[in-house]
């Protein structure tokens, strides 16, 4: 989903019966992102062009059909996002992200100011990318019961983990990233809404806010 | 007052080797913690409780965990010479490449080496193809990171002693220099190098621990 800018033409796109996805259409963007409007690490990107109030042209990806313009921007994994800068291209969300904190000087930091912070913080990003949200799809996909009550105590160690990860990092205030939202509330929050689904799927409250109650906060 | 720096490492960990050949290039000084993954130190539990794997840097005793994340750490604090492009999208790349290694030709290379048979035949194919894209990448450059060894050149320094000793223990050319000129040229200018030369674990050591991987992976095989 993209967010509506005032000033700017929003048209409603009707993709399909049941799903649909607003379209910002900026009048001279070099700026493009190439994805799905449900994907979660597509989503990493618009939040961060968001923070940094980068207006941007969304172009919707048939992921059973790739486009050429996704095969010529990543020939290596094929894969969305892509972010297309000018005459450049950025792919795998994390570095996509990374890329927009480096590239556009507008709006706050996404990334901690020390370097020990910034190491931290792709410490847990690597980890939620790598061990702990790989987990929420096999999850959802699973229908063994003994898997499944496997995999929800793995995600709930995990979560205690994530909790203490933010505890650490935001220092007592609201996000990962201090007063604002930074690196890690992008990775993590673009996360939560297939969470949200994999929860409903699977009849388990997977952020509890009993074992991490201030990441559900 | 000097910083001080302790490097968690085994002596024979690739991802460890990224850390010490950094440190080095950057002219700093540290201490060594030798570590036996079989019996893991108290301090190595400690500070990587999560992975409990090395290499740990601490610095001035705070621990910063994960190969490619210490080596950004590095090149954050300490800035010359530097490891990444300051260019933006030079450097998105650059981690981009980092991955790529880590995440396709790693596994790829070690699928190849831990099978035999048609099942080697079959994994070569996928290596061939992730080796492809890094021939790309040298042309018109001595090193990945340019004319001098950066942050993507440390993050394929596995390649650099590792690829020659698992051809000898396969007998088998993963990086054909007929096929991959330039991949063949920049393993032999970075093992060569005299600052990533210093710190190349022993030789008949490694041979005689990756046989033993091989066998063992081998054994699994149903």
């Amino acid at each position: 989903m993209t967010w509506p800018r005032p000033g700017y033409i929003v048209s409603t796109l009707h993709i399909n019966p049941t799903d649909y996805c607003i379209l910002i259409m900026a009048a001279a963007s070099d700026v493009k992102v190439l994805g799905m409007w449900s994907c979660p690490y597509v989503n990493r990107a618009q939040l961060a062009l968001c923070i940094k109030s980068i207006e941007y042209e969304f172009i919707e990806e048939n992921t059973l059909k790739k486009s050429d313009m996704l095969l010529k921007h990543n020939p290596v994994h094929k894969k969305i996002p892509v972010l297309i800068h000018g005459d450049k291209s950025v792919c795998e969300s994390c570095i996509i992200v990374e890329y927009i904190a480096d590239a556009f000087d507008t709006g706050p930091r996404i990334l901690p100011s020390d370097a020990y912070d910034r190491a931290l913080a792709r410490f847990w990003a690597a980890y939620i990318d790598d061990k702990w949200y790989p987990l929420v799809k096999v999850l959802r996909q699973s229908g063994d019961k003994e898997e499944r009550k496997s995999l929800v105590q793995k995600l709930f160690e995990g979560l205690i983990l994530l909790e203490e990860a933010f505890i650490g990092c935001s220092k007592g205030m609201a996000y990962f990233g201090g007063d604002s939202i930074g690196y890690l509330d992008i990775i993590l929050g673009s996360c939560l809404a297939c969470l949200r689904v994999t929860e409903k799927v699977v009849g388990v409250e997977l952020m509890d806010p009993t074992k991490a109650p201030q990441l559900a906060k | 007052m000097a910083d001080d720096l302790k490097l968690l490492r085994t002596w024979s960990s690739p991802y460890a080797l990224r850390v010490v050949h950094a440190l080095k290039i950057k002219g700093l000084e540290y201490e060594t913690v030798l570590e036996d993954i079989t019996r893991k130190s108290a301090s190595l539990l400690e500070y990587n409780p999560l992975h409990k794997k090395v290499p740990v840097l601490l610095h001035n005793g705070r621990p910063v965990c994960e190969s490619l994340v210490i080596l950004e750490y590095i090149d954050d604090v300490y800035k010359q010479p530097p490891l990444l492009p300051q260019d933006p999208h030079e450097k998105a790349m650059a981690r981009f490449w980092a991955q790529f290694g880590d995440d396709k030709v790693m596994p790829s290379t070690w699928r190849v080496f831990t099978s035999e048979g048609k099942d080697q035949e079959e994994a070569i194919g996928p290596l061939t193809e992730n080796l492809k894209f890094l021939e790309e990448q040298l042309k018109g450059k001595s090193f990945f990171g340019g004319e001098a060894i950066g942050y993507v050149d440390l993050a394929f320094g596995w390649m650099g002693n590792l690829i020659s000793i698992l051809e000898e223990i396969i007998d088998l050319k993963l990086v054909d220099a007929e096929k991959f000129p330039l991949l063949s040229a920049w393993i032999n200018k970075f093992s060569d190098d005299p600052v990533i030369k210093a710190f190349w674990p022993p030789r008949d050591k490694m041979v005689e621990k990756f046989k033993a991987m091989r066998e063992h992976f081998l054994k699994q095989v149903p």
